[in-house]
C-alpha cells in the first residue's frame, strides 16, 4: 500500500532518503531585524535509506534549525534540501514523513485519541482505519489508558509519547525526531529506543537529534556531529566518538591483604572506594594484583572519550565551555 | 480543500470546547429582559426597539468574537507551536489558513443563527406573531454575518505578520474606518480640495465598506431590502475575503515559524 | 502560484470598486436623505454611534417619551429641550415615525401640554416628510399644525392636498383640503381631525391628548348650548341667571349638567358658561388659567 502511494507521488525508489547541500540559515535578530545570526552554516550531508542516523550536538548547535528546514517550517537562506529525492517545499510528500517537534505541544482541548484521529484525517484514512491506527499507536507508546484524557492534563513525558505516536501514525518512510528522548523517564526512553529499532527493522529511515551520546551510540548506524552550526564529522558512532580509548577503569574496595600499597598509590580515592585507570594491556595484571591484595572489584569499564571531550577537541575549549553537554546514563 | 475542511472542523470544535458559545446565554438573557421591559418603557415603538436592540447586540457580540478569536487563530498556533506537527502533515499553508477562516466563520454562523432565533422569539413575544415583513430582520442578520466574515479575514491577515495586540488594534481600527467609509469619501467634497478628494475617494474604495451591511434601521422598520443589494453585498463580502485571504496566504507561506 | 496570487489582489480590488458603485446606488435609493453637513449634533452622534445609531435613536426616543410623557413633569419641565431631543432622535433614525408624530403634537401645543413651538413642529414634520415621502400621514400632521395651532388655513389646505396625492392616502385628505380651503376653522372640521389623530395612532400619550381635545370640543358645544338656555332664562325671568342651578329651579334643566369628565359646568362672571377651572379636562391637576 505504501509502495503504491509512493509511486503515485513519483518518489524515486533509489538515492539517499535525506540530502542537504550547502544548507544555511541566518536568523535576523534585534528590534530592527538588522543583526544576523548564522544558526546553520553550509550543511551538506546525506542520510541513506533504511538507516538510523543520529544528529548529535550540544544545545544551540543547529539541530532543530536543520530539522525545521527539512520540514519546511522555515526556509533556508541558502542551499537546498531533498527528502526521498523531492524538494522539501513539496508538501505532498509529507505523507511519507513523520515528524516529532522538539518539546511538542498539541491542542490541549483534545484528548490523545481525538488528536491522533484529527491528524490521521489528513492522510485520507477512513473512519475504521483511523480508529484501528489510533488504538495501535497509543498502545505502542504506552498511553492506551490515557487516550480519553484531555491533553491539557498530560505531563511533559506523556506529550512526548503522543508526539512519537503522531509521527509514526501513518507508517511513513522517513521519520524525523527532534530530541525524542528528552522529558522521558528511563522506561519511556527505552520504549522510544524500541520504537526506533522497530522502524529500522521495517526498513524505515530515521533521523533523530540528541545531545546525549549514549542514545546515539546505542541506536545509530551513523551519526553526524554538529556544533556551532557546522557539521564536524559523520561516521559510525565508534569512529566518531569512541576512537581513542583512554584505557580501562577499575572500581574497587581495598582489602586488608599485603601488596595493596603499590596499587593504592596510583588509585584515586572516592569515599570508601577507589578508582584506578590502567592501559588496556595492563588490565589483567592489575586485576591479579588487586585480587592478591584482597580488594573487592566492583566494576571494570572501558574509558572512552566523552562527547564533551570530543567537542572540546573539535571546537576549542572556549566555545564548548558555553555549550552544555550531558553524557547520558549508560 | 478537503484538508481545509478538516482544519475548519477542528477550529469549530476548539471554539465550542473553549466555551465560546456561552455568550449566547448572555444574549438570551438580554433578549428576555428586553422583551419584558420594552413594553414598559418604549411607548409606541416596542417592535422597533426589540429589533434594533437585538440586531445591535448580534452585531456587537459577533464583532467582538470575530476580532478577538480571529487574531488568535494563527498566532496562538504559532505561539504554542501546535502548528509544527500539523504542518508536517500533508497540509499546505493556504489550506491551513482557509480552514482556520472557515472554522471561525462556521462558529460565528452557528452563534449568529442561535442569536437570531432568540431575537425571533423575543419579537414573537412582543408582537404576538411573526409576519412576512419580518424577513427584513433575517436579511439584516445575514448582512451582519457577511460583515463578520470580512472582519475574520482581516484579523487573519494581520495576525500573519504581526503580534496579536497589534492585529487587534489594526482590525478594530480598520473596522471603524470601514464603517466611516462613506464619510471618508465625502471629505474631499466638503473641503473642495481636488487632490484630497481623489485620495479620499481611492482610499474609501480600498477600505472594506462596512456601512454597506448596516440595514439595522431599515430592518427595524420592516422595510423590504432589495434583492439586488443582497446579491451585491454577498459578492462584495466574498471578494473582500478572497483579497484578504490571498494576502494572508502570500505572507504566511513565506513566514519562518519561530 | 505567486503570480496567480498577485493577480487576485488587483482584480479583487477592481471588482470591489465596481460592486461598491452598485451598492451605493441601492443604498441611495433606500435612504433618500442626502448628507449635507456632518456637523449638526445629530449627524455627529450618528457617526460616533457606528452602526448602532438606530438603537441609540430608540434609547433617545424612549427617554424623551418617559420624560415628557409624565404630565406632571411636563408642567414644570424645560420644554426647550424637547425640540433638540426629537431632532437628534430622528437624525439617528430618520424612519422613526412615532417620533415625528409625537413631536408634531407636543412641540406645537401650548403649555402645559406642549412646548408651544409650532414652528419647530413644522420643521420636524417637514424633515420627516423629506425622509419618508411615502408616509402620507405626515402631511396630515403638517396640515393639522397649520390648521389647529397656526390657524393658517391656506397652508393647512395645501398640506392636506399634497398628502392626498399619495395613492395610499385616504380619500378624505382631499375632502379636508377642500373643506378647510372653503370654511377655514369649524368645529366640525376640528372634530374630524382630532378623531382621525386619535384613531390613527397607538401612542398612548397622543391618543390621550386627542381624546382630551375631542372632549374639549364637546364641552365647547355644551357651553354654547347652555349659553342659549341662559339667554332663554334671562328673557323669561327678566334677569340673568347667577348660577346654573337657577336654570334647574326654573325647570329649564333637569339638573346641573357636567362636562365629559363629570365635573359640573359653571356660569362665569361674564355670564357665559365655562368648564370648571378644576376640571381635569383642562389638563391641569391644579388650576392655572384656561387658554
Ligand atoms: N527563531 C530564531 N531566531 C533567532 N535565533 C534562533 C532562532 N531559532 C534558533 N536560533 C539560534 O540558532 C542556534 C541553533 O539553534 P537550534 O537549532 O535550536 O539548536 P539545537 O541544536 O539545540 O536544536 C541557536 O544559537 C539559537 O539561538
Ligand atoms: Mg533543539
Amino acid at each position: 500500500m505504501t509502495a503504491a502511494r509512493r509511486n503515485a507521488n513519483n518518489t524515486p525508489m533509489t538515492g539517499p532518503a535525506i540530502e542537504t547541500e550547502g544548507l544555511t540559515k541566518d536568523y535576523t535578530t534585534g528590534f530592527w531585524l538588522a543583526k544576523k545570526k548564522r544558526s546553520l552554516d553550509n550543511l551538506t550531508m546525506q542520510v541513506e535509506r533504511g538507516e538510523v542516523f543520529g544528529f548529535l550536538g550540544p544545545n544551540g548547535a543547529g539541530k532543530t534549525t536543520t530539522i525545521k528546514l527539512l520540514m519546511g517550517l522555515t526556509f533556508p537562506s541558502a542551499g537546498t534540501a531533498r527528502i526521498l529525492g523531492r524538494p522539501v517545499s513539496d508538501v505532498g510528500m509529507h505523507n511519507e514523513i513523520g515528524y516529532l517537534p522538539e518539546q511538542p505541544y498539541f491542542y490541549d482541548y483534545l484528548t490523545a485519541c481525538e488528536l491522533l484521529d484529527y491528524f490521521a484525517r489528513f492522510h485520507g484514512y477512513g473512519a475504521a482505519e483511523r480508529r484501528e491506527r489510533v488504538e495501535r499507536m497509543l498502545k505502542k507508546v504506552g498511553l492506551e489508558t490515557a487516550g480519553k484524557i484531555q491533553l491539557r492534563k498530560y505531563s511533559k513525558g506523556m506529550l512526548q509519547r503522543v508526539g512519537v505516536a503522531q509521527a509514526i501514525l501513518h507508517d511513513p518512510q522517513v521519520v524525523i525526531l527532534d530530541e525524542p528522548m528528552s522529558g522521558l523517564d528511563p522506561l519511556g526512553r527505552r520504549e522510544v529506543r524500541d520504537i526506533i529499532l522497530e522502524l529500522k527493522r521495517a526498513g524505515r529511515t530515521v533521523l533523530f537529534s540528541t545531545h546525549i551520546l549514549g542514545d546515539a551510540e546505542m541506536l545509530c548506524d551513523r551519526v553526524g556531529v554538529i556544533a556551532g552550526g557546522k557539521l564536524r564529522g559523520v561516521g559510525a558512532p565508534k569512529e566518531i566518538v569512541g576512537v581513542q580509548s583512554h584505557g580501562m577503569e577499575i572500581l574497587f574496595e581495598p582489602g586488608s591483604g599485603a601488596g595493596a600499597a603499590g596499587i593504592l598509590e596510583k588509585a584515586v580515592r572516592m569515599g570508601e572506594r577507589y578508582r584506578i585507570e590502567v592501559a588496556e594491556g595492563e588490565l589483567y595484571g592489575a586485576i591479579e594484583q588487586l585480587r592478591a591484595a584482597g580488594a573487592k572489584i566492583l566494576s571494570v569499564v572501558q574509558v572512552r572519550q566523552t562527547l564533551e571531550d570530543y567537542f572540546l577537541e573539535l571546537i576549542g575549549a572556549e566555545q564548548a565551555r558555553t555549550s552544555a553537554v550531558e553524557v547520558g546514563e549508560k | 480543500m478537503k484538508r481545509a475542511g478538516i482544519v475548519a472542523w477542528n477550529t469549530f470544535r476548539e471554539a465550542v470546547r473553549d466555551r465560546v458559545l456561552y455568550n449566547l446565554v448572555f444574549f438570551a438573557l438580554l433578549m428576555i429582559a428586553a422583551a419584558l421591559l420594552v413594553g414598559q418603557i418604549s411607548i409606541g415603538i416596542e417592535q422597533i426597539v426589540i429589533v434594533t436592540l437585538g440586531l445591535s447586540a448580534i452585531s456587537l457580540i459577533g464583532i467582538l468574537m470575530a476580532v478577538f478569536i480571529g487574531v488568535g487563530l494563527v498566532s496562538k498556533e504559532m505561539e504554542k507551536r501546535t502548528l509544527y506537527a500539523l504542518l508536517a502533515k500533508p497540509v499546505r499553508r493556504w489550506e491551513f489558513l482557509l480552514g482556520k477562516f472557515a472554522g471561525l466563520a462556521l462558529t460565528l454562523a452557528v452563534n449568529t443563527a442561535a442569536m437570531a432565533t432568540g431575537l425571533a422569539g423575543a419579537m414573537w413575544l412582543v408582537q404576538g406573531s411573526l409576519r412576512a415583513e419580518d424577513a427584513a430582520v433575517l436579511v439584516a442578520v445575514y448582512f451582519i454575518l457577511l460583515k463578520l466574515a470580512i472582519v475574520v479575514s482581516l484579523a487573519l491577515l494581520f495576525s500573519c505578520f504581526t503580534t496579536p495586540l497589534l492585529s487587534t488594534l489594526f482590525t478594530a481600527g480598520l473596522y471603524v474606518a470601514g464603517v466611516f467609509a462613506p464619510e471618508i469619501r465625502a471629505i474631499g467634497k466638503v473641503t473642495g480640495n481636488a487632490a484630497l478628494d481623489a485620495v479620499a475617494m481611492g482610499f474609501s474604495y480600498l477600505l472594506p465598506n462596512f456601512d454597506n451591511f448596516n440595514v439595522i434601521a431599515a430592518a427595524a422598520h420592516r422595510r423590504a431590502i432589495p434583492g439586488m443589494l443582497v446579491a451585491q453585498n454577498t459578492l462584495y463580502a466574498a471578494v473582500y475575503c478572497a483579497i484578504a485571504l490571498t494576502g494572508a496566504t502570500m505572507i504566511f507561506s513565506r513566514r519562518n515559524l519561530k | 502560484m505567486a503570480m496567480l496570487l498577485l493577480a487576485v489582489i488587483p482584480a479583487g480590488f477592481a471588482s470591489v470598486w465596481r460592486l461598491q458603485r452598485g451598492i451605493d446606488r441601492q443604498l441611495a435609493e433606500m435612504h433618500q436623505e442626502q448628507d449635507e453637513l456632518v456637523l449638526r449634533s445629530g449627524k455627529m452622534l450618528r457617526l460616533l454611534s457606528l452602526e448602532y445609531g438606530a438603537f441609540l435613536a430608540d434609547v433617545y426616543w424612549t427617554r424623551t417619551v418617559q420624560y415628557y410623557g409624565d404630565r406632571r413633569v411636563r408642567q414644570v419641565a424645560n420644554l426647550e429641550t424637547l425640540g433638540p431631543l426629537l431632532d437628534v432622535t430622528t437624525t439617528l433614525d430618520p424612519q422613526l415615525l412615532p417620533a415625528y408624530r409625537f413631536g408634531a403634537i407636543f412641540l406645537a401645543e401650548n403649555a402645559p401640554q406642549g412646548a408651544g413651538r409650532p414652528d419647530l413642529a413644522v420643521e420636524l414634520i417637514q424633515k420627516g416628510i423629506r425622509n419618508n415621502p411615502d408616509f402620507w400621514r405626515l402631511y396630515y400632521d403638517l396640515g393639522f399644525i397649520y390648521y389647529w395651532e397656526l390657524k393658517d388655513y391656506k397652508k393647512a389646505s395645501e398640506a392636506f392636498l399634497e398628502g392626498s396625492k399619495n395613492p395610499k392616502a385616504l380619500i378624505w385628505m382631499k375632502v379636508m383640503a377642500a373643506k378647510i380651503a372653503a370654511e377655514g376653522r369649524s368645529r366640525e372640521t376640528s372634530k374630524i381631525l382630532w378623531r382621525e389623530i386619535y384613531e390613527s395612532t397607538q401612542d398612548k400619550l397622543v391618543r390621550e391628548n386627542a381624546l382630551r381635545n375631542l372632549k374639549l370640543l364637546r364641552a365647547e358645544e355644551d357651553c354654547e348650548y347652555l349659553d342659549g338656555l341662559a339667554g332663554r332664562y334671562a328673557r323669561s325671568a327678566q334677569r340673568r341667571p347667577e348660577r346654573l342651578e337657577d336654570l334647574v329651579s326654573a325647570g329649564i334643566l333637569p339638573g346641573v349638567p357636567v362636562d365629559p369628565e363629570g365635573v359640573p359646568y359653571v356660569l362665569g362672571a361674564d355670564g357665559k358658561t365655562h368648564v370648571h377651572p378644576k376640571s381635569p379636562l383642562l389638563g391641569y391637576p391644579k388650576g392655572p388659567p384656561p387658554r
